[in-house]
């Protein structure tokens, strides 16, 4: 059979697809690739159809043993250190904080609702690798190719990164200068950011009401500002409902470059449409 | 009384309807009608919708909602419950009443399911007797059973799987909330009557 051996997972390594979307109304997350453009073509380059499974690695990647030769792509964060003699041993992530290894056949572990991939929040999906895991690979179905090892830079992460948003559903609920202040500063992610959320520090966003806002449904790119003023960037992980007030939504198209924003990294918003 | 419909981001939108039986019926109709919506999300007087490619036309449907019948066509549940929460006592203390009328009360009134979220098959269950209406506890705890029935502010609940949770423990279930191979996975959707009934 056809397998990889985890003999280091890296800093945080997990399998995704597209996720779980469909499902928000049974409080199941969308979870799925953060960097979706760059898993898509991961699998474009091995031959995979889309949607399948491959592994995303967090700032620092995996060292992986293969039993046989297999073709893979290394898509996303790039890195300067790749060795492939014996392993696969993926260095430090640069460029971005998310690499995507993907494996001709795809990551073959039993799936949830439909998809394979690990939801952080929930515990829906396969565990983070660990040290000694075993993963089967998929069957391939494509022709026959070459086993190489491909470094390919997708879309380039800009120094400062500027996401675009829509104000809204709860922009009424901030003063006109907390939505100044969204758009002009340039917030810096928190170093406790993950799959669930990036944390962004900067002015306090001040509410214009103080009442309570009763759980609404929330999606991906959503940045919600609970009471402490400091707003939140929701990632795939996300819960599916909740009482704070978003007061603006990053477009779907730049949802991939919120996913490879790095600690301490600055990142600023402009409202787009 | 109409429907607010809000941006929500340029592939959804958020319904803002009376209240939570109009969300519900909302929520049914879009599902029915509108099947190329990607996720159709009820929240307390809300439902949220978001789509793939095409904004679809919205505010026909949730007006349509709102001439709907009162109540919406949920079903009954019955969950059956251990009284042997760790707050227990501190709900009899905060409320003023014995161990035995928590209890009593908890079991007679027929909640109702606002909506889902915090974990998969978590639904927030409304209508409870308000004089069980405790504030959560200052400082959640780290990990609650899977299985457990809590309460908080206006609502009632059972964590579906071992969490971090803030509400005041009252007991525990056997009735599984959330199955992934389950046809549904919750027990509990929006809209469902739910009575804890003691085991």
């Amino acid at each position: 059979m056809t397998q990889i051996e985890v003999v280091r997972p890296g800093l945080l390594t997990t399998v995704q697809d597209r996720g779980r979307p469909g499902l928000a109304h049974l409080g199941v997350p969308p979870s799925g690739a953060a960097d979706a453009t760059a898993y898509d073509l991961g699998n474009r380059l091995v031959g995979n159809p889309p949607g399948a499974a491959a592994l995303e690695a967090t700032m620092a990647g995996p060292v992986l043993r293969f039993d046989v030769p297999t073709t893979i792509a290394l898509t996303g964060a790039t890195t300067a250190e790749v060795r492939t003699v014996e392993v696969l041993e993926v260095g430090r992530c640069v460029g971005g904080v998310r690499m995507y290894i993907c494996v001709r056949g795809g990551i073959d572990v039993e799936p949830t609702l439909g998809s394979r991939s690990t939801d952080l929040l929930t515990g829906l999906g396969p565990r983070p690798l660990q040290t000694g895991d075993v993963l089967r690979i998929g069957v391939d179905t494509g022709p026959e190719r070459a086993a190489h090892v491909g470094t390919v830079p997708t879309r380039v992460v800009p120094d400062e990164p500027v996401l675009r948003v829509r104000l809204g559903p709860r922009d009424e609920w901030f003063t006109a200068a907390a939505i100044d202040a969204l758009c002009s500063e340039r917030w810096s992610v928190s170093s406790s950011s993950n799959r669930v959320g990036i944390r962004l520090e900067g002015p306090s966003l001040e509410r214009a009401r103080h009442d309570e806002l009763l759980s609404e449904g929330l999606v991906t790119g959503a940045i919600q500002v609970p009471a402490s003023g400091q707003p939140i960037l929701l990632m795939h992980d996300h819960p599916t409902t909740g009482g704070y007030p978003v007061i603006a939504i990053v477009r779907s198209d730049d949802l991939w470059l919120a996913g490879q924003l790095a600690p301490r990294q600055r990142v600023r918003f402009v409202i787009d449409g | 009384m109409n429907v607010t419909v809000r941006p929500a981001g340029d592939r959804g939108a958020l319904l803002e309807l009376p209240d939570n039986a109009a969300a519900v019926r909302a929520a049914g109709l879009l599902r029915e009608e509108r099947p190329e919506l990607v996720d159709v999300v009820v929240g307390h007087t809300t439902v949220l919708v978001t789509w793939g490619a095409e904004a679809p036309d919205l505010g026909a449907i949730a007006e349509r909602a709102l001439a709907g019948d009162a109540e919406p066509a949920g079903r009954s549940i019955e969950i059956p419950v251990t009284y042997d929460g760790l707050d227990l006592a501190e709900v009899a203390r905060l409320t003023g009443l014995s161990q035995e009328e928590v209890v009593t009360r908890h079991t007679s009134a027929e909640h109702v399911a606002a909506f889902l979220g915090f974990q998969p098959g978590f639904a927030y269950l409304t209508g409870g007797d308000e004089r069980l209406h405790v504030p959560r506890r200052d400082v959640p705890r780290t990990q609650v059973p899977g299985g457990t029935v809590a309460i908080a502010g206006p609502y009632s609940g059972v964590y579906p799987r071992d969490s971090p949770g803030g509400w005041r423990l009252l007991g525990s279930t056997t009735a599984v909330m959330f199955d992934p191979a389950g046809e549904p996975p919750a027990l509990i959707a929006p809209g469902d009557r739910v009575r804890f009934v003691a085991a």
